[in-house]
């Protein structure tokens, strides 16, 4: 924690009616605020005035009211307590600051999870016991391959990402159109998964061997005489291939790290092994991966948690059927297919230990680098 | 850009052919899925449904380009709809968590109050929690007070889920900025709320950059709180929702789908490469998004 500043003692003024005018001032912002989302989410609102002029109508209330709505609070209830006198106003001040965000933290993160947990033990099905939400979901086949599949993606996305993303950084320290090479690399990270997933549903298109191939992979695959392999639907080649879509999309993330990484490496170092006589290859393994090994955990952890709790790319491409189940997905499933909440607050807590072990190796990590907090 | 380029590559040494032949490599095989997408957009359902994109892109001009998927797609497939309501979303979900993060970050660094240094440590430390641990609840919360499938629930919503981020990221920023230049805006009679206006705000403008790209690419792209909080009814629905489902019904949709595919990647593109700079600033600076 920083040294705190001094704060000047605001002097004592006797503004009581300035204290009631802020009240008044605020209750208004909050009738204005209240009347606008009223009529955000009222659907006759916007009809009148035809279907393009209403809905950017309503998008920009929307963002009026988001926006300026939240400053708006700020401003009042700042000039409210600076209108109190200095002793009440100097111990509330810090608290108009954090309070709102410690608000939402606390409705929104603190008191779910809590919920959560106790939920995933309470809320059992008729008989069952304390466990039971989790001895059923370990018991479920759907479960198992879920699970298994996490394991799986565990496995090979990060790594992957981290290999290929290290190899085109260093590759590309050593080209002239670095830059521009790396933004196509870099592209994808701005993609949401759902895109995608719809870009890779092409790629991996399969026909009837002998038809024209739309896939590009089922194309060259036909065209040197092999037999076109339906991708998505092939137990277990599906799930790999969803691996590459994550892959492809983490790579830009693993290089730019590494890319900076490398090039924080002393330039002496790297010299002087090659005056010893050290070969390249010698002195990517040797000297780089080394210096670099701190970047490298910190990508390929934050890669591991993002893998571990996909959803959007198993649920666009085949809906967790034919052995792709995911546990993030199992968990949507339970809360909106089979409406079993405890099974999705069980599910919830399986993610979240599973998500600790490789939190704990990051931050320590992150701490050694001294970027930690 | 010479001198760095010539710094950098002293680490690596010079690359000779086989190095360039690698990273061309590389550079077509991450291009071509979405090059094949773009490209299959353009064509007429008839031909994207019977060749492969490339046989349009090997003759160009006997190939009939034309932009009907863009027009069908944003007129009857809803898309417009959702692209509006992916805005209404995106923006305030980014600008709400930002301010109420740098208010929160500024005290935290340099207001003095009791159970400061406890209170920071628990929201860093919720960086740890997936949302998923919080989705059950809040939908009950929602349900009971019919906030379910409106556009301030999922708002607030993002706001908590990149709050943690946010107020961590922006705090080491903060954190620090020189003392002596708040010590001399108290003397010229500055409030707290002032020189966070006045000082703190435009100074951390890099930092405040770099997690609004972040946070605005999070929550366009983002599927699972939309799908849990919005929903799928079309009057609200966003972008990712509308993909999915238009996804799903593979078949009858194919030349539809690649046309709203572009339509939904278009502008985080172009704000990602608009921005790269400040993005790349913020993953260096640590990124653990929970």
């Amino acid at each position: 924690m920083s040294e705190a500043v001094k704060l000047p003692t605001p002097v004592e003024n006797g503004r009581k009616w300035a204290a009631l005018r802020d009240v008044a001032i605020g209750a208004g912002v909050i009738f204005v605020i209240w009347l606008g989302l009223r009529i955000l989410r009222d659907p006759e609102a916007f009809a009148g005035m035809g279907p393009l002029a209403g809905k950017l109508l309503q998008a920009l209330l929307a963002i009026v009211l988001g926006i300026g709505g939240i400053w708006a609070l700020f401003i009042v209830v700042n000039a409210l307590v600076e209108d109190l006198p200095a002793r009440v106003a100097v111990i509330l001040r810090p608290w108009v600051f954090v309070l709102p965000a410690l608000a939402v933290v606390g409705v929104y993160l603190v008191y779910p999870a809590i919920r959560t947990i106790i939920q995933s033990f309470t809320e059992v099905p008729e008989g069952g016991g304390v466990l039971s939400n989790y001895t059923d979901a370990f018991a479920d086949p759907a479960v198992q391959i879920a699970l298994r599949n996490n394991v799986i993606w565990l496995l090979v996305a990060p790594t992957a990402a981290v290999v290929i993303g290290l190899a085109f950084a260093a590759l590309a320290d050593r080209v002239k159109y670095e830059s521009l090479a790396k933004t196509f690399v870099f592209v994808p990270l701005a993609i949401s998964m759902v895109g995608a997933s719809v870009i890779w549903g092409f790629v991996y298109a399969w026909r009837v061997p002998g038809q024209p191939q739309v896939g590009i992979i089922n194309a060259v695959i036909q065209y040197f005489g092999g037999e076109p392999l339906a991708f998505l639907q092939e137990i277990p080649i599906n799930t790999f291939a969803m691996i590459v879509i994550m892959i492809w999309l983490q790579v830009g993330f693993a290089m730019v790290i590494l890319s900076a990484a490398i090039k924080g490496v002393p330039v002496e170092l790297t010299e002087a092994a090659r005056i010893d006589g050290a070969s390249e290859l010698q002195n990517f393994f040797k000297i780089l991966i080394p210096s670099i090994r701190g970047s490298i955990i910190t990508v390929f952890t934050t890669i591991a948690i993002a893998v571990l709790k996909v959803f959007d790319i198993v649920f666009v491409l085949t809906g967790g059927n034919l052995e792709t189940e995911v546990i993030a997905l199992r968990m949507f499933d339970a809360m909106f297919r089979f409406r079993n909440f405890g099974q999705a607050t069980a599910m919830a807590v399986i993610l979240f230990v599973a998500v600790i072990p490789i939190m704990v190796v990051n931050v320590r990590n992150l701490r050694k680098q001294g970027i930690g907090a | 850009m010479t001198a760095r380029v010539e710094r950098s590559s002293g680490v690596t040494g010079k690359g000779g052919w086989a190095v360039r032949i690698s990273v061309l490599l590389i550079v077509v095989l991450w291009t071509i899925p979405s090059l094949g997408l773009l490209v299959s957009s353009l064509r007429p359902a008839s031909e994207a449904t019977s060749t492969g994109w490339w046989t349009a892109f090997f003759s160009p001009f006997s190939t009939q380009w034309t932009l009907d998927n863009y027009a069908n797609v944003l007129g009857r497939g809803g898309m417009f709809d959702a692209f509006i309501n992916s805005l209404i979303v995106t923006i305030p979900a980014t600008v709400i968590p930002i301010t109420l993060a740098a208010f929160a970050a500024y005290a935290f660094a340099w207001i003095k109050f009791r159970g400061r240094a406890f209170l920071f440590a628990v929201v860093v430390g919720l960086l740890v929690v997936p949302l998923q641990m919080s989705l059950v609840p809040l939908l009950r919360i929602y349900q009971s007070t019919e906030m379910t499938g409106t556009f301030l629930g999922i708002w607030l919503a993002h706001t908590g889920f990149g709050l943690p981020l946010a107020i961590y990221l922006l705090y080491n920023y903060i954190s620090q900025l020189p003392k002596d230049i708040f010590e001399s805006a108290y003397i010229d009679g500055a409030t707290p709320f002032t020189a966070f206006t006045r000082l703190v705000l435009p100074l951390s403008f890099p930092a405040l950059a770099s997690f609004a790209i972040f946070q605005f690419l999070w929550v366009w792209n983002d599927l699972l709180v939309a799908l849990v909080f919005l929903g799928t009814t079309s009057d609200v629905s966003v972008l990712t929702v509308q993909l999915a489902s238009l996804a799903g019904t593979r078949g009858e949709a194919v030349h539809l789908l690649t046309a709203a595919g572009f339509v939904s990647m278009i502008v985080p593109v172009i704000v990602f490469l608009a921005l790269q700079r400040f993005f790349v600033r913020g993953l260096l600076a640590g990124s653990v998004k929970g």
